[in-house]
């Protein structure tokens, strides 16, 4: 998999159609997040799978609008799993970047993985390398939304008592890019003291990703407290899709229900 | 164009997360826990969220200052580690070892902070030595 992958960078590098592709690399042991600019480099290419299938995913959407930013003029290229991809059409909605100076490099992710992550869609619409594999069934949700309303209260308040304001989440996440954020917002959340305002501080930050979180699961990752986020995301999708038929990150053109005006849709 | 991740510790306390500070052109931009990093695995506290925006700071010293009539100068190495030598020696001798403290800092290294103390105990002869998070 990974040579088709390190052909494709190839060629592109080699006709210039981007100007440098945003991958993960191996260097010193680690797997870092980089730039590939010339041909030559590509066999530090890494996909993240060190010890375990895609254990070493970063933000790479992230990195990507980083560079965009500055660099608005040119095309890169860019390191794409199922759930990167989700994170492109996201970010190409909520004009963070231009879908005609992105060229994704898709690849699927083996069933293993996807079955870590109860994935909906392990596999970009169009892979360069890998099989694709099925949607999962949502477990870990099922599981907390079978407790009764009390026990699903304590559940969650004893989780979020949890949490150290790292702000890990967000930072982490590709699909939080404001340049103010709500959470940093005295109205909502208490300046400079702990214990964090629960709930609201994790409700406020669900609310916000409900139509935007492409499930990538590396704001689970990074909590340092293990809090179920990744679970608590899951559920205001899905009531985003009950409720309006939307998925954050299915359909490249789709604009979200909560960016329109007007009466609600028939489904 | 140039993006970097530099591998590095976190400075802020003894726990040696690993980080990685993200560069664009010579400029911090920001930084990503290292998953690989035994110690933290992909985590970090506020603190080390946030490790990259010191570095830049406006506010930073980045030349040592001697007080100079009352007033802070900007003054090269040698002058201001040739001052600290020659007073330490001077109180040593007036006053004994015991007239100087030592404080380190959680800033540094375990090694660093080995070096401190050592200087203060062995060269100096005092067993003042303190800590920054203790005051
Ligand atoms: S799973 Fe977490 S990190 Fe990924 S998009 Fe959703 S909120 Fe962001
Ligand atoms: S990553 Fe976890 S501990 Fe950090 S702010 Fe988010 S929920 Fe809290």
């Amino acid at each position: 998999m990974i040579d088709t992958i390190k052909q494709k960078i190839s060629g592109l590098l080699s006709d210039a159609s981007v100007k440098g592709v945003v991958a993960l690399k191996t260097a010193n042991g680690h797997v870092t997040p980089c730039v590939f600019q010339k041909e030559d480099d590509l066999d530090m290419l890494s996909l993240g799978d060190m010890q375990a299938s895609g254990d070493t995913r970063y933000p790479l959407n992230k990195v990507l609008i980083t560079i965009a930013r500055q660099y608005p003029d040119d095309v890169f290229g860019v390191l794409v799993r199922g759930c990167d991809e989700r994170g492109l059409y996201t970010l190409y909605r909520l004009n963070q970047l231009d879908p005609d100076k992105v060229v994704p490099i898709g690849f699927c992710c083996p069933e293993e993985l996807a079955k870590a992550c109860e994935c909906k869609k392990p596999y970009p619409d169009d892979p360069v390398a890998g099989e694709k594999t099925k949607e999962i069934f949502q477990n870990r949700m099922e599981e907390i939304e079978g407790m009764d309303i009390s026990k699903r209260f304590s559940f969650w308040m004893d989780q979020f008592s949890k949490c150290i304001k790292c702000y890990g989440c967000r930072n982490i996440c590709s699909m939080c890019f404001c340049r103010e954020c709500s959470l940093e917002c005295e109205d909502l959340v208490s300046k400079g003291s702990l214990p964090v305002d629960i709930p609201v501080f994790h409700l406020t930050r669900a609310m916000h990703m409900a139509d935007r979180c492409i499930d990538c699961g590396l704001c689970e990752e990074a909590c340092p407290s293990d809090i179920p986020l990744r679970v608590l995301y899951k559920k205001t999708s899905r009531i985003m899709n009950a409720e309006f038929g939307f998925t954050s990150g299915i359909e490249k053109q789709e604009k979200s229900p909560l960016s329109m005006l007007g009466p609600a849709p028939d489904n | 164009m140039d993006y970097r991740n530099t591998l590095t510790t976190c400075t802020y306390c003894g726990c040696g997360c690993n980080l990685f500070l993200e560069s664009l052109d010579g400029r911090l931009t920001g930084t990503i826990p290292c998953k690989t990093g035994p110690v933290n695995e992909g985590k970090l506290c506020i603190k080390g969220w946030n490790v990259h925006q010191f570095v830049q700071s406006g506010k930073r010293l980045t030349k040592p200052l001697l007080r100079k009539n009352r007033k802070l100068e900007e003054v090269s190495w040698d002058e201001a580690l040739d001052f600290i030598a020659s007073r330490l020696k001077h109180i040593k001798a007036a006053d004994g070892p015991d007239a100087v403290g030592f404080f380190a800092s959680a800033k540094v290294t375990n090694e660093e902070n080995y070096l401190m103390q050592k200087f203060a105990r062995a060269a100096i002869g005092t067993n003042n030595v303190d800590h920054c998070a203790r005051l």
